[in-house]
């Protein structure tokens, strides 16, 4: 019953994270020369994290918990640039700021999932 | 946790900016620096910008798909001085001439500019990385 406690917001909080760090080094990067922007498609990412295309741990005994991977560098796909620039960088700015932001609400909503499911097994679990 | 990554990948970004505006503060100082001599005035320096690749991360976390950002070096602009007659300046050179510095102004500006805005970029990301890991650690209270 507790192994699947927090749905699939488990997953999505620790692939947010790494998300969120991905466009950050684009950001970072804005203005390096030649530096193509990457993200990850969440969806599909998210929607194969049950499977086993993630490279995991081996686990050699029914006691051991698997450890949880996330996304690889090959899951990053390269982003289409609306407008080429002169110097072959394809971050734009006001792209990558608003897929951040974006990011930052998908955590904060995974995180506020997670902690309403907390208090509910809390409630439940004082038994009134 | 991948969100600590973001403190190193925004910080390398903090610096490389800082040192772009220091190139653009040393060259707006000297913008207006003669010399006698063509060969020693003063040039305009540049920070050449690489990306910082996380290569002995490259693995199963997802961290070896994000970088920071090094400056590689600064180089000085090869745009030739411009020449100016001027006899009395005690730098001129035995025609009469100094040579200024190759300081373009407007594109020092600009520069400034958009230093400062990639610097402020990475803060607002600094901050919203550790305003979700608070929150993370927090998780369940």
């Amino acid at each position: 019953m507790f192994d699947n406690i927090f749905g699939i917001h488990e997953r999505a909080l620790l692939l947010g994270g790494q998300r969120i760090s991905v466009i950050a080094s684009n950001i970072a990067n804005a203005d390096t020369p030649g530096f193509k922007a990457r993200d990850v498609d969440f969806t599909e990412v998210l929607a194969n994290a049950d499977t086993q295309s993630f490279l995991q741990a081996k686990t050699s005994s029914a006691g051991q918990v698997p450890l949880d991977a996330g996304f690889t560098s090959g899951d990053l796909k390269y982003r289409n640039p609306f407008q080429a620039s002169l110097d072959g960088n394809t971050v734009e700015m006001p792209v990558e700021q608003a897929a951040f932001s974006a990011a930052n609400v998908r955590y904060q909503a995974s995180l506020m999932f997670i902690n309403s499911r907390i208090a509910e097994m809390n409630f439940v679990l004082s038994g009134q | 946790m991948s969100l600590f990554n973001v403190f190193d990948i925004s910080g390398s970004a903090l610096n490389a900016q800082t040192i772009r505006l220091n190139t653009t503060a040393s060259n707006l100082a000297n913008a207006e620096s003669v010399d006698g001599d063509e060969t020693k005035v003063y040039r305009a320096r540049h920070p050449v910008f690489k990306t910082l690749l996380d290569s002995a991360a490259d693995g199963t976390d997802g961290q070896g798909s994000v970088a920071g950002v090094r400056v590689l070096g600064v180089v000085e602009s090869k745009a030739p001085a411009a020449r100016r007659y001027d006899p009395s300046n005690p730098l001129a050179n035995k025609d009469g001439y100094v040579f200024m510095s190759n300081v373009n102004s407007i594109e020092e500006m600009t520069n400034m500019i958009s230093a400062n805005r990639s610097f402020a970029t990475s803060i607002e990301a600094i901050n919203t990385a550790r305003d979700l890991l608070l929150k993370t650690i927090a998780m369940g209270h």
